[in-house]
């Protein structure tokens, strides 16, 4: 692993999975399914928040200001995975999508966090935000049957967004298989204590691996942008 | 409800727990408990969740912390409104941050009325079912980004005026909760302050937007203090007992007085024509509040009132399955007899997270 | 307990190293780690600890209001266990 800092384009897309992510999470404020996981989320979410703006900062001479970076860009421009972007759903889609997301941004953050400031620090948040996945994949996977059941299908519904989280992000230098490894091992051991069957498959759907790094993005996402974004452009160059 | 002269009930904090009782001390006859239970109150002492307490105290006291514990819940509807639309990362940051406040605020407020023998589930049955009330206030729709600043600096201004003194309030846990809150709502109120000031000094849409919001929160703003001192039904026992150490009508005032200024500060008016400084009052007299709105919207009939209902219900049924889960889940752990539940005793996958552990003595 | 509805957890948090753990509130939660996450995300979330305790609300023995003048009064007879109780000659100091 070098410890030669990346170039600054190459933090665009962890960013923009960090935003996105943080602005699902805040869409659950006042629907949690119980008042303690109110407050359990919206901290995950401003950790997250927190995340996105210290990399944008990072990127201030190539894209400007953060509000700029995430209010003014259009949707083929942000770098997030498809992952990130996949609308809320019931709790268990919101459950496997941090499980899926933190297991692979957990060992992302400890291999950058050598070159990387702000990794090192979200790397402590992120294991929280883990922990927090586990423990509630280990009691919907176990607990009723129908937890049981609807963890299943969130678990296969968003297994097709996976394969992405793999394909080199240009500019980290990073060992990715092992990083992928890394991820397997996580949802084998999770999955396995919960009773749930890792999902078979490739983990991408037809033509769309990579394809959120890329600048492609699924059909929610547009009108996820075009709600976070309206008030900011209706009023151009005004501040907040 | 048990009737006067019931002993205490044996909880502390809610719990179901009784004491180790040391030889059952002489009976005291319900005299002797009420002439303590006044002496306590008439020395400023605070009353503790075991002691002995009127049962009108006890009611009272449950159906104003439910009701505030409802309004902290059913308040964060209007604000998360704009979490997915706030204009800037850091107004976004605040915005989440304060609205998950609220939650921790209910969460607070819950557990005080727990100790009191009221179990949160009922309390919230009695929510949904519209047994019990939340302030009216959150019954307004939130509109425009600038209704995000009128709520922090009106509605949360207006609700630390109330709640300032409930730091003092006769009954301990909800004296202490109010402590907590207070504390983390200073910043509520100025996050609001500076999101006006920033729009009123912004572009003419800007400050148009940050005036109408003004214009639209002011008067329900000072319905949220309560009828005025002659309507008001409960007020003179509440002050007796001091769970309420001042009347609506003074807590009113003491707001508008301190508005004035503020609002000369922001460069916005308050939709008050009346509004004159008094010399010899040395108060702001304002114009007649609307209470026919105030009541209509009591009733059920505000602008919002199905709608936050209908959010709140919804939250909680299809949260169902999930406590369910949660609870079917630590049933099948504690019938497990084999070993302690592996994911407590391993590391969590993905390593470095230190999984909390219970506490041992060797941690004191 | 109805099916849905999860106990009742007391929380102590120790504000920094070298106090007592102090109540600072109850929470409901299905099970002791979830109490645990409860606890740090509701009481800790402007860094006010550095250590918590979750404890089964009804798991703790108290002792009653009625019994405290048996309880509690004899300890107030015995003023001599109090350093103020003793009086110290004018000039006499570090004592």
């Amino acid at each position: 692993m070098t410890a030669t800092a990346p170039p600054a384009l190459a933090l665009l897309p962890p960013a923009d999975d960090a935003l996105v992510l943080s602005h699902r999470l805040g869409e659950w404020a006042g629907h949690a399914p119980v008042l303690e996981e109110e407050v359990a989320l919206a901290n995950i979410a401003l950790d997250l928040l927190g995340q996105a703006r210290a990399l944008y900062a990072e990127l201030r001479d190539e894209l400007g200001s953060e509000d700029e970076i995430a209010y003014l860009r259009e949707e083929r421009a942000f770098r997030n995975c498809q992952l990130v972007e996949q609308p809320n759903e019931d709790f268990a889609h919101t459950i496997v999508r941090q499980l899926y997301f933190s297991a692979y941004q957990l060992p992302l953050h400890h291999r950058l966090a050598s070159c990387v400031p702000v990794a090192a620090k979200a790397a402590q948040e992120t294991a929280y935000h883990l922990d927090h996945a586990e423990q509630w994949t280990l009691r919907l996977g176990d607990g009723t049957e129908e937890s049981h059941a609807r963890m299943q299908r969130a678990a296969d519904a968003l297994w097709r967004y996976t394969g992405e989280l793999f394909e080199p992000i240009e500019g980290l230098d990073i060992d990715w298989h092992g990083l992928r490894a890394e991820w397997s091992g996580t949802l084998t051991d999770v999955f396995g204590r919960a009773g749930l069957t890792v999902p078979d498959g490739p983990g991408t759907g037809a033509w769309s691996a990579g394809a959120g790094r890329q600048g492609l993005h699924t059909e929610p996402f547009g009108r996820m942008l075009a709600e976070m974004q309206h008030l900011h452009r209706s009023h151009p160059g005004a501040s907040w | 409800m048990a009737s006067a002269t019931s002993p205490p009930r044996e909880r502390e904090a809610g719990s179901g727990a009784g004491p180790a009782r040391a030889g059952a001390p002489p009976e005291k006859s319900e005299q002797e408990f009420q002439a303590d239970f006044d002496a306590a109150v008439a020395a400023d002492e605070r009353i503790e969740p075991r002691d002995w307490m009127p049962d009108a105290y006890r009611a009272t006291l449950v159906r104003q912390i439910a009701q505030h514990a409802h309004s902290e819940i059913i308040g964060m509807q209007p604000e998360a409104n704009w979490i997915t639309r706030a204009p800037s990362l850091r107004r976004k940051a605040i915005l989440m941050a304060k609205v998950q406040d609220e939650a921790g605020h209910g969460l607070y407020l819950y557990g005080a009325a727990e100790t009191l023998g009221a179990d949160r589930e009922e309390l919230l049955d009695k929510l949904h079912s519209g047994r019990q009330k939340y302030s009216s206030i959150f019954n307004y729709p939130t509109l425009t980004w600038a209704d995000v600043g009128a709520i922090g600096w009106l509605v949360d201004g207006a609700a630390i005026t109330n709640q300032v003194p409930l730091c003092r309030c006769s009954y301990g846990p909800y004296a202490r909760a109010m402590v907590r809150v207070c504390k983390e709502e200073s910043f509520h109120q100025r996050q609001g302050y500076e999101l006006l000031l920033a729009l009123s000094r912004g572009t003419p849409a800007q400050r148009a937007m940050a005036q109408d919001a003004v214009d639209r929160w002011w008067w329900p703003s000072l319905m949220m203090f309560g009828p005025p001192d002659e309507a008001s039904s409960h007020s003179a026992r509440s002050m007796a007992w001091k769970i309420k150490r001042h009347s609506n009508d003074e807590l009113r005032q003491r707001f508008v007085d301190i508005c004035v200024p503020q609002a000369e500060s922001l460069g916005l008016t308050l939709p008050d024509p009346e509004l004159t400084w008094n010399a010899e009052r040395g108060h702001w007299d304002f114009g007649p509040i609307d209470w026919q709105e105030f009541q209509e919207i009591l009733k059920g009939n505000g602008p919002c009132n199905a709608q936050r209902l209908e959010q709140r219900r919804r939250a909680h049924d299809d949260g169902a399955w999930v406590r369910e889960a949660a609870a079917a889940h630590a049933a099948k752990q504690r019938s497990r007899p084999v070993e302690p539940p592996a994911h407590q005793e391993r590391q969590p996958a993905g390593a470095h997270t230190a999984a909390p552990r219970a506490a041992r003595s060797g941690d004191r | 307990m109805t099916g849905t509805d999860w106990p009742l957890w007391e929380v102590f948090v120790r504000s920094r190293r070298g106090l007592s753990h102090t109540h600072a509130g109850s929470l409901h939660a299905p099970d002791a780690h979830m109490a645990l996450r409860n606890a740090r995300d509701l009481f800790t979330r402007r860094s006010e600890g550095v250590s918590l305790w979750v404890v089964p609300a009804g798991e703790i023995t108290a002792s009653s209001p009625d019994e405290k003048d048996p309880f509690f009064e004899p300890a107030g007879d015995k003023p001599y266990r109090h350093p103020t109780f003793y009086e110290v000659p004018e000039g006499v100091q570090n004592l």
